[in-house]
């Protein structure tokens, strides 16, 4: 029985992560085409070279820091008060701005945009994709830190009080502390579902502030090219670190 | 004496439900208090309400003479030793026990909270983290934390309840020593009517959102003003209208003369170390307890009795 379910988890493994083997195997090939011609680094050094992904990665770490540090802040907050007052209505809205299509997101912000300008002579760019991706970051921020208040002690805070704290003191100087690797996992969280984001970026993007999955996404339509391999390969490695740390922070 | 904590009429209503139901009560300084009553009883609404954590429906609160209703937890000169602490798990045992002292920037916090670790005996454990800490080390970090800032009152919430049972009893001594030596007025609430009996200067039994009767412990267990207050403080056998406690009732094989005495079968004998307690079911329906010394070797199961009482051991309630 556990030797078939090795043998079930290693088949799901495989499926699940094929396709980044081949990617990662391929962004070290030296030919062009899918046929193995021999190990390179040549497509490493050109990713490295072009100016438009050194570009995109620019914008697409601004965005996402930005996004994140705001995003966090905010939801965290938001969670706080929700734990702190139960509210079906915030949180029945928070689980629709999750479960709402990327696509209607973009659009509806890019109307709400539009609508904007009318009034505000501004024009999309780089603080347009920010404003988005703290819109949809603070659901998942709200959601991580929302689970770790649940088995927070509220006495605690009742306790901070008693003994001086006003209720910002208790917040800042008891509650903060306790559920600071919460915030922070929930903070990388937000950094990567905002670097990772295309279809929303795509469509509230000035023409000057182009990320990297924009970048990447022009690349591939234009055909297959190996520099998308290695930079796909290098931001799986980042990716990847960024998650390690996450769950040893949530599991703090 | 100068009152500490004075309730006048104070009530909490929830939707459709009194959990604090017109309760006055006036705390002198320097005393120790006991708030006693089962659980659901409104005792810890009461003291959450004295802490600032809720506002009494109506009524009023006031400490050394001034009111703080209304006041929150903050502006109030009380401490809380909670039922499981609240040690703050991110700061060790003294910084736990500065926190108040910062909070309210005392000038030598460091070297006072150093003398209350002392005082609970706890110093080579200031740079504990709770969670590294016993049930009963966490106590008296929690004590500690509240006493170092003198307060006017101090409220304990049932804290003896997570600790084991001999650790307990050690601490009801241990409380009342510190009680002693600082010379703060604590108020204690507990539905354990041992640990209110052996700690109180007076205490109040409270019940369903009322205070049944107010006094010492002695007063409390020896002449309790209702049967619940009776029945709540220990066990009782009721002959008729009659109450009487385990410890008056007598247990003989011939009826006493001249004493009131009811006919009984012994139906069980409880060797409890110190003492015997002989249950015996009445003829009249009912059942009894006799404490009897312990080097009784007589009563045992199935035999015929008679249950006696002296009269002035009876308790009497309309």
């Amino acid at each position: 029985m556990s030797r078939a379910l090795s043998v079930y988890a290693a088949a799901a493994l495989v499926f699940l992560h094929a396709p980044l083997v081949v990617l990662v195997l391929f962004s070290f090939n030296g030919g062009r085409f899918t046929v193995w011609e021999g190990f390179s680094l040549r497509w490493y050094q050109a990713a490295v070279s072009d100016p438009q992904l050194a570009e995109g990665l620019v914008n697409s770490l601004l965005i996402a820091v930005v996004a994140g540090v705001l995003s966090t802040v905010i939801g965290t907050l938001a969670a706080y008060g929700m734990w702190r007052r139960a509210s079906p209505v915030l949180s029945g809205a928070l689980y629709l701005s999750l479960v709402t299509p990327e696509i209607v997101t973009g659009v509806s912000l890019l109307a709400l945009f539009q609508w904007a300008f009318r009034f505000l002579h501004l024009q999309l760019g780089l603080y347009t994709v920010v404003i988005a991706h703290v819109a949809f970051s603070i659901a998942y921020v709200t959601i991580v830190v929302s689970s770790r208040l649940r088995s927070y002690d509220r006495t605690l805070e009742e306790a901070a009080m008693d003994l001086g704290a006003t209720e910002w003191g208790a917040f800042r100087r008891v509650t903060l502390p306790s559920i600071a690797p919460a915030v922070a996992a929930a903070g990388l969280l937000a950094l990567v579902v905002s670097f990772d984001d295309y279809v929303i970026t795509s469509l509230v993007a000035g023409v000057d502030s182009q990320t990297l999955p924009m970048v990447i996404y022009a690349m591939a339509r234009r055909g297959v090219s190996p520099v998308v391999n290695a930079v796909s390969a290098l931001i799986v490695v980042a990716f990847g670190a960024v998650i390690v740390v996450a769950e040893r922070l949530q599991k703090r | 004496m100068e009152a500490v904590l004075e309730l006048r009429a104070i009530a909490k209503e929830y939707t459709g439900h009194r959990a604090v139901d017109n309760v006055s009560l006036r705390l002198e300084r320097g005393g120790f208090y006991c708030l006693l009553g089962p659980s659901g009883c409104g005792k810890t609404t009461t003291l959450r309400m004295v802490g600032g954590f809720e506002q009494p429906t109506s009524g009023e609160i006031l400490l050394g003479g001034a009111t703080v209703t209304g006041l929150r937890p903050w502006q109030r000169d009380v401490s809380t030793v909670f039922q499981n602490y609240a040690l703050f798990p991110h700061l060790t045992a003294l910084r736990n026990i500065e926190f108040g002292l910062r909070e309210r920037r005392a000038a030598d916090a460091r070297e006072k909270a150093l003398r209350a670790l002392e005082l609970v005996q706890l110093s080579a454990k200031r740079d504990s983290l709770p969670a590294q800490l016993s049930g009963g080390e966490k106590q008296r970090v929690a004590l500690a934390r509240s006493l170092v800032l003198e307060p006017q009152l101090l409220l304990l919430d049932e804290p003896l309840a997570a600790l084991d049972p001999r650790l307990r009893k050690a601490m009801r001594a241990e409380l009342k020593a510190m009680q002693r030596k600082t010379g703060i007025t604590f108020l204690f609430v507990t539905h354990d009517q041992e640990e209110a009996l052996s700690m109180s200067d007076k205490m109040a039994v409270m019940n369903k959102g009322r205070i049944e009767q107010f006094g010492t412990p002695e007063e409390v267990y020896l002449r309790p003003s209702t049967a619940f207050v009776a029945g709540f403080l220990g066990a009782i056998n009721w002959f008729g209208k009659a109450g009487v406690r385990p410890e008056a009732t007598r247990v003989a094989y011939t009826a006493p003369e001249g004493l009131p005495a009811r006919r009984g079968t012994v139906e069980s004998r409880l060797f409890l170390g110190n003492c015997i307690h002989v249950h015996a079911r009445l003829a009249e329906g009912g059942q009894a307890i006799c404490e009897v010394a312990r080097d009784e070797r007589q009563f045992t199961e199935g035999e015929e009795v008679w249950l006696h009482w002296h009269p002035a051991d009876e308790l009497r309630f309309e």
